[in-house]
């Protein structure tokens, strides 16, 4: 989803992510394998760019075998949330398949037969919840029709169970027993087509452990790095250091001299913009094995011409960033007269808010292998999105997508990092140029210094509260270089999808509400990060709004209750300069409903005992936040070690996100967030000095480690019917406020910078 | 080059590398074996923990030179037969991976520990797990599993 924070011209939201119901014949497509197994091409993509639907080639969605085997294919990226067991779950679900005999494929890289494969955003299960329904309903009702024609009974006395379908009189018949009935069966018609209840299902709704989960464990796994190819050549790259930097000359002499080492190739990069799907101008040195092309790569002797980010200090870009917070920027929403409001007001609180530049760092660093051969490239990658990166390469070198393939590994994380192919890139090109199988491998240097960061951001909240106390005017700057400069680098204002990302979308009953934008340049690669700008957006309000709550003499819980007024649907009419993308949601089909926060805020406060620990004296702090359509409120408890380091010892997390599909991937989710989101409020920061990251490795660039975990992470999953939502994200933006209310209590300072000194 | 034997999970494998290249890259590159991780090269993340008679030690920062001839090196894939050891079962059982990168490195660590401590308490397991990174944020379920691996052990 996040092609649409690139650039306001370019979105176009509400095309992006609605599901396109296509008619029955284009649905289905039914056959035989060679194999003798059945095969049931289900198509449940998209719609097209402009909204009308694309014709999809059917592709094997479900292949059942006589053995009682079925197969499932997984199209979306596995990065450690779930998603390659929690899609295929449901169609097994709806089908009444048994779990054990479930195996399931990885999708290739394909537009063509499987729409959107970009697994970023948390939108696979809000995507492809219903679509994965019809396709197992459709599927359980030929396995029926078949049975019961076989049997020569009514198939309404027909249902299926564990791999079986079976007879009201108790005849049963395995799935694999039917495939040469299924052969003749009709396509059923739509009406003849039920979902099942929700209650009636055995795995959503349930905890299912992860399909590779056993493979992990014992080291079989195959992430980016473990593919093998005979004859393959391993890649090191020296990059530019600095944005925008050109290779003068070079001497690879020395590199060559090592042993191991058989080519030394310069790779073209464009300069400024560098986009987001280019590879970086450097030098890539090859060698037989990963270790003499790291010591070749020390050994080149490279000349740069560094280019016009060599000055740049990432330190005074914030400051003057700050400083531009102080004027009037863009207005990108109005409500009210907040400057009538500031008139009028009996007290005025301004604050402002910085935070840094974040890193990625997927425990995997990025990699990539790529096997020309006869004008045909094909990939393998740790990618969140491989249709991209298939569209890439065959740009990079000028051919075709038809010649490019590009299979998916398993990503050792992905957090957003590995939907920008430039890796995958390089390694195409690599590949090319030698005309043999290369793999190249980023070391975690390379990954520190050439990331797409989370931007740096300023923001500035002033808020009034009038003669009685009431909160009456909220006016919000937020100035952050944004995703969209990396490929259009006159884009000076953050896009209308990174302001939907926790700023103008503020939902609160406040009378005058301003917020504005201010203009900053991109001196660097800026990407999205695990839930993208509310990160910093939810820093800023929900620290603001208990500083709110205590000059108004309130509990943050209650202050907040209060603001969000009655049970309602929200909209933000005429109060959006700009769109207004709800994730790429129509409004009316995911409404922003306040009663819906107002649950989980409850429901937190009374999980974590709010009241009565405050009356204790813990150090507690509360933070709400819906984002990626999931709502969820989060209360965090902090103590002091005997070193004087932070201590987490409770995390209390309620989620609504809608109809739960796998509970326990839901809270490992939220355990994750919570200790991502730690690094990030604690941790965690890059800076740039003469236009260079001043980080290297995890010395530098530091990320949690077991003992500065949250102890306890209670994940509270509210039940529901709504449509499903995702959970990959929207654990982040709640916590970093949370724990830095909570610091306040303990320390008696808010914390106004990320991240948190102690 | 020098020739190395390296005894791995039972088995001696003959190679020919730089004395220098550091183990991790003698194991995944030449040996072949893919489930010892790469994370960052510098003994900073524990991604490349494997047993070296029986001790924890970062490939990644270990140089074959180092290696001495009799030594048994233990990676994930040698843990056990079946894939059934008291701590690979815990982890399933606790559902322990999210991307599951670090986690060959984490289990290492963790047979490593209750080798030497049969019953860790939390501080213990914080100082014996603190060089493991995970980054998708699995460490509650690793002390969990830890854990029950301990009263399975015992
Ligand atoms: S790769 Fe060896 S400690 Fe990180
Ligand atoms: S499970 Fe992903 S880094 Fe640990």
């Amino acid at each position: 989803m996040f092609t649409k924070f690139l650039s306001r011209k370019q979105q176009d939201p509400e095309n992006l992510s609605k599901v396109y119901i296509p008619s029955r014949r284009e649905f289905l497509k039914i056959g035989s394998l060679a194999t003798g197994g059945f095969l049931l091409g289900v198509n449940f993509q998209c719609s097209g760019p402009k909204g009308d639907p694309i014709s999809f080639a059917p592709n094997a969605y479900l292949i059942l075998d006589s053995d009682n085997q079925v197969t499932l294919i997984a199209h979306r990226s596995e990065m450690g949330t779930g998603i390659r067991t929690s899609l295929p779950m449901i169609i097994a679900d709806e089908l009444g398949a048994d779990w054990a005999k479930v195996k399931i494929i990885q999708a290739e890289g394909d537009n063509e037969k499987y729409g959107d494969q970009n697994t970023d955003g948390s939108y696979s299960v809000r995507m492809f919840f219903e679509p994965m329904r019809q396709a197992g309903a459709i599927a359980r009702l030929m396995l029926i029709n078949a049975a019961a024609g076989k049997w020569e009974v009514d198939p309404s006395e027909c249902r299926t169970e564990k791999g079986q379908v079976i007879h009201s009189d108790g005849k049963t018949a395995d799935f694999g027993e039917l495939i040469e009935e299924l052969k003749n069966q009709e396509i059923p018609k739509s009406e003849d087509v039920k979902l099942k209840n929700l209650k009636d299902y055995k795995l959503i709704g349930k905890d299912v452990p992860i399909y590779d989960a056993k493979d992990i464990a014992i080291g079989k796994a195959v992430f980016g790095a473990d593919v093998d190819i005979p004859g393959m050549q391993i890649a090191v790259i020296r990059r530019s250091p600095v944005i925008g930097a050109k290779v003068v000359s070079f001497s690879d002499e020395k590199a060559l001299a090592i042993s191991g080492v058989s080519r030394v190739i310069k790779i073209d990069g464009q300069g400024i913009p560098t986009g987001l799907d280019k590879a970086l101008e450097g030098i890539a040195v090859l060698a037989d094995n990963t270790w003499a092309a790291i010591q070749g790569r020390k050994a080149l002797e490279v000349e740069w011409d560094l280019g016009p980010n060599q000055t740049y200090d990432s330190a005074r870009q914030l400051e003057e960033m700050v400083k531009s917070t102080l004027t009037n920027g863009q207005i990108r929403r109005e409500k009210g007269d907040f400057s009538n409001a500031q008139r009028k007001a009996k007290t005025v609180l301004e604050r402002s808010f910085v935070a840094p530049y974040y890193a990625h760092a997927t425990m995997e660093p990025p990699v990539a292998i790529a096997n020309w051969k006869a004008d045909f490239c094909e990939i393998w990658a740790p990618t969140q999105h491989p249709q991209w990166a298939r569209t890439a390469v065959a740009t990079a070198l000028g051919i075709p997508e038809e010649q490019v393939r590009v299979n998916v590994t398993l990503l050792g994380g992905g957090f957003g990092r590995k939907s920008k192919p430039d890796f995958v890139v390089e390694a195409a090109l690599l590949s090319k140029a030698t005309e043999g199988p290369v793999r190249v491998q980023w070391t975690r240097e390379d990954d520190i210094h050439h990331d797409f960061y989370h931007s740096l951001s300023a923001q500035r909240i002033k808020v009034t509260l009038d003669d009685e106390g009431k909160f009456s005017g909220w006016n919000h700057h937020t100035v952050f270089p944004a995703i969209g400069a990396t490929s259009t680098p006159d884009e000076l204002h953050p896009s209308d999808g990174e302001l939907g990302l926790g700023c103008i979308d503020f939902p609160f009953e406040v009378p005058n509400i301003r917020i504005e934008t201010h203009e900053s340049r991109a001196h660097t690669r800026i990407g999205w990060l695990r839930s993208v700008s509310n990160i910093h957006h939810s820093f800023a309000v929900n620290g603001m709004l208990d500083e709110i709550a205590e000059a108004r003499n309130m509990d943050p819980v209650d202050m907040l209750l209060d603001l969000l007024g009655e049970d309602r649907n929200i909209s933000f009419e005429g109060e959006m300069k700009g769109t207004f993308g709800n994730y790429g949601e129509p409004i009316e089909k995911f409404p922003w409903n306040t009663g819906r926060l107002k649950n989980v805020i409850r429901r937190v406060a009374q999980e974590a005992n709010w009241k009565e620990s405050l009356a204790q004296g813990k150090n507690i702090g509360f933070a709400a936040h819906k984002s990626f359509l999931t709502y969820v409120a989060c209360i965090v408890e902090v103590d002091k070690g005997a070193n004087g380091e932070l201590l987490i010892p409770n995390v209390h997390y309620v989620v609504d996100c809608g109809v739960p599909v796998n509970t326990d991937r839901i809270r490992s989710q939220f355990e994750g967030g919570a200790q991502f989101a730690t690094s990030l409020a604690t941790t965690s920061a890059i800076s740039f000095e003469n236009g260079q990251v001043q980080q290297n490795n995890f010395d530098g660039y530091q990320v949690i480690r077991m003992s500065q975990s949250p102890r306890n992470i209670h994940v509270h999953i509210m039940d529901s019917t709504e449509k499903p939502t995702g959970v990959g994200e929207p654990p982040v933006p709640p916590f970093i406020p949370a724990l830095c209310n909570a610091v306040y209590k303990m320390t008696g300072k808010r914390i106004y910078e990320l991240p948190i000194k102690i | 080059m020098e020739k190395y034997s390296l005894r791995i999970n039972n088995k001696v494998h003959e190679i020919s590398a730089e004395s220098e290249m550091p183990l991790l890259w003698a194991i995944r590159d030449l040996v072949g074996l893919k489930g010892t991780k790469f994370g960052c090269g510098q003994g900073l993340c524990g991604a490349c923990t494997v047993l070296l008679d029986g001790s924890p030690i970062r490939s990644c920062s270990f140089q074959l030179s180092e290696v001495g001839d009799n030594a048994t090196i233990t990676t994930i894939e040698g843990l056990s037969d079946k894939g059934d050891h008291p701590v690979q079962q815990a982890w399933i059982k606790h559902v322990v991976p999210q991307c599951g990168y670090c986690q060959s490195g984490q289990i290492l660590s963790a047979v490593a520990l209750l080798g030497s401590n049969p019953t860790p308490s939390d501080e213990q397991i914080d100082t014996a797990m603190n060089g493991n990174i995970c980054r998708c944020g699995t460490y509650n379920r690793i002390k969990e599993a830890i854990h029950t691996a301990s009263i399975s052990l015992k």
